[in-house]
């Protein structure tokens, strides 16, 4: 199958290739799909407490080229977005900057997903740390 | 040396040159119609297909007389087993062969199935090969056929045809063998190996596609088969057709080349695969070899590197054809039904290569392909979130994933 130069590209040069500690409280981590699938793809984002704006995000896959290719794009991509923005980012929008053919483009939905993944630890994370104080606010009133 | 590299000779070789001069002078020279009996044009042509026939016959212990020339493997195993399904349905409906058997052999079956054939398909073990009780128990009196492949395409695993053959004389059942993969390879002897048929064809031993043949057993037992095609009554009547001429002088020049220079060759050819082996697997962790190594070919080796999808690695080494068990690009993300037989894990299944060295391989070219691999391997391992979890001492089988 021929490749576009632009899954070349991040498949040769992936952009944001690592982890953050998935621990730490601004960091969200999304992890989808299964070894057996034959792609598994690992995105966290580092959001700036102060201003909610994502200001650093990286990634690690198991996958095809265009798989990591979506992946190194869409780290790309989260970096300067709010979370809210981020949300917004869709497969087909993968898809299109990639040139992904149709048998691929499930590697995009999954880029997609693990967006949504990491958004969704990052504001769980969010609500817990904001709850207890809620609760005591609720019981006082 | 030249890039891409050609390592994929399970799949097809390349026409070795003194094959094509062979052919050469029946294109144009030599035309003539080998069923043609009243004038030299045809007995020119019948003469050099009987040259070939010999050739073949020879390099499988077989007589010229038991050679029926096809136009391939494919064909070779449909007219082998639907042949025989026509021919002793009187005697039984039953047919026997192995989980791992190439697509010309299962699909065969599958249809055989539909028009009321009963099959077994016997699993394999973790090494690749049947086990021979099984195969003891699945024979019935309704049983006419056993039909399990010398060597495997994937993993290049011998199955022990000799004790297949001898089970299946000693139960009165007929044994076929797709062989393509071993002749030429590996000695074979129809003999010693109690093969009743056997497929065969020329694009796997360096010689032209399009071209192959059926060893049909004439005697002890005498196999008789249904023809698949009507016609001219070609080829003792089991295949009509006129011969392809320069093909079958490909096919047989290949086989006297593999029967001359085979001992050599295996040498050769050993030597390489094992030099890949030990770099690769010296260099790098978590290397898997599938398949048995001890019942091996010569030039076969199946590999899984732990962590690493098969696709991303075939991507890295793009001036090295070679194959994988993955099947990212196909619709259903199924890896190979092979490695699944074997009992791998559909994670193992997808990180696999498959490398098939061949006559024209050289030091030079392993020494390239198992550096490039290395440093891609390195590169995507650092890429892979398993590779990372597994080092965190995560078990990834215990990994709850999330997906659709």
């Amino acid at each position: 199958m021929a490749y576009s130069d632009k899954v070349l590209d991040h498949y040769n040069n992936p952009r944001n290739v690592g982890s953050f500690d998935k621990s730490a409280e601004n960091v969200g981590t999304g992890m989808v799909g299964a070894p057996e699938c034959g792609d598994v793809m690992k995105l966290q984002i580092k959001v700036n407490d102060a201003s909610g704006i994502i200001e650093d995000a990286k990634f690690k896959t198991f996958g095809c080229g265009s798989a990591i290719a979506s992946s190194s794009l869409a780290t790309e991509w989260l970096k300067g977005k709010t979370v809210d923005q981020a949300l917004e980012i869709k497969n087909t929008d993968i898809v299109n900057e990639l040139s992904l053919p149709p048998v691929k483009i499930h590697c995009s939905v999954l880029a997609e997903d693990a967006i949504k993944a990491a958004i969704s630890d990052y504001r769980t994370k969010q609500t817990k740390r904001v709850a207890p104080q809620q609760t005591a606010e609720q019981t006082v009133a | 040396m030249k890039t891409p590299i050609y390592l994929d000779n399970h799949a097809t070789t390349p026409m070795d040159p003194r094959v094509l001069d062979a052919m050469v002078p029946y294109f144009t020279q030599y035309f003539g119609n080998s069923a043609s009996r009243n004038h030299e044009f045809g007995w020119i042509a019948e003469q050099a297909v009987d040259k070939a026939r010999k050739q073949i016959a020879d390099l499988i212990g077989a007589s010229p007389r038991e050679i029926i020339f096809t136009s391939g493997a494919t064909e070779s195993d449909n007219l082998a087993i639907k042949g025989v399904a026509e021919m002793y349905a009187e005697k039984g409906n039953h047919i026997i062969t192995a989980a791992t058997e190439h697509k010309a052999v299962l699909d065969t079956c599958k249809k055989l199935e539909k028009n009321g054939y009963r099959v077994t398909y016997l699993p394999v073990k973790g090494d690749g090969l049947i086990d021979l009780d099984m195969l003891r128990e699945s024979i019935t009196d309704k049983t006419i056929l056993v039909t399990i492949m010398y060597a495997n395409n994937e993993i290049g695993v011998l199955q022990p045809v000799a004790e297949i053959g001898k089970i299946c004389r000693e139960r009165g059942v007929l044994f076929h063998t797709d062989g393509v993969q071993a002749i030429g390879k590996v000695p074979v002897d129809v003999n010693r190996d109690h093969i009743d048929l056997m497929s065969i064809t020329a694009h796997k031993l360096y010689g032209p596609k399009g071209v192959g043949a059926l060893y049909v057993r004439r005697k002890n037992p005498r196999v008789q088969l249904t023809a698949q095609m009507d016609g001219g009554g070609h080829e003792r009547g089991m295949r009509s057709g006129t011969l392809n001429v320069p093909g079958i002088v490909g096919l047989g020049e290949a086989c006297a080349i593999c029967q001359r220079e085979m001992p050599e060759e295996t040498k050769r050819l050993q030597y390489l695969r094992d030099k890949l082996r030990n770099k690769l697997e010296s260099e790098l962790d978590e290397v898997y070899l599938n398949g048995s190594w001890e019942h091996r070919l010569p030039h076969s080796l199946n590999l899984s590197f732990a962590y690493v999808e098969g696709e991303s690695l075939l991507m890295g080494i793009n001036d090295v054809a070679v194959s994988s068990g993955s099947a990212c690009t196909s619709a259903t993300l199924e890896p190979s039904y092979v490695l699944k037989a074997l009992g791998l894990g559909d994670d193992i299944a997808h990180s696999s290569i498959r490398f098939g060295i061949g006559r024209f391989n050289t030091e030079e070219e392993i020494d390239y392909v198992a550096d490039k691999l290395i440093n891609v391997v390195r590169k995507l391992r650092e890429l892979s979130p398993l590779y990372e979890m597994a080092k965190e001492g995560i078990d990834l089988s215990k990994v709850s994933w999330v997906h659709d």
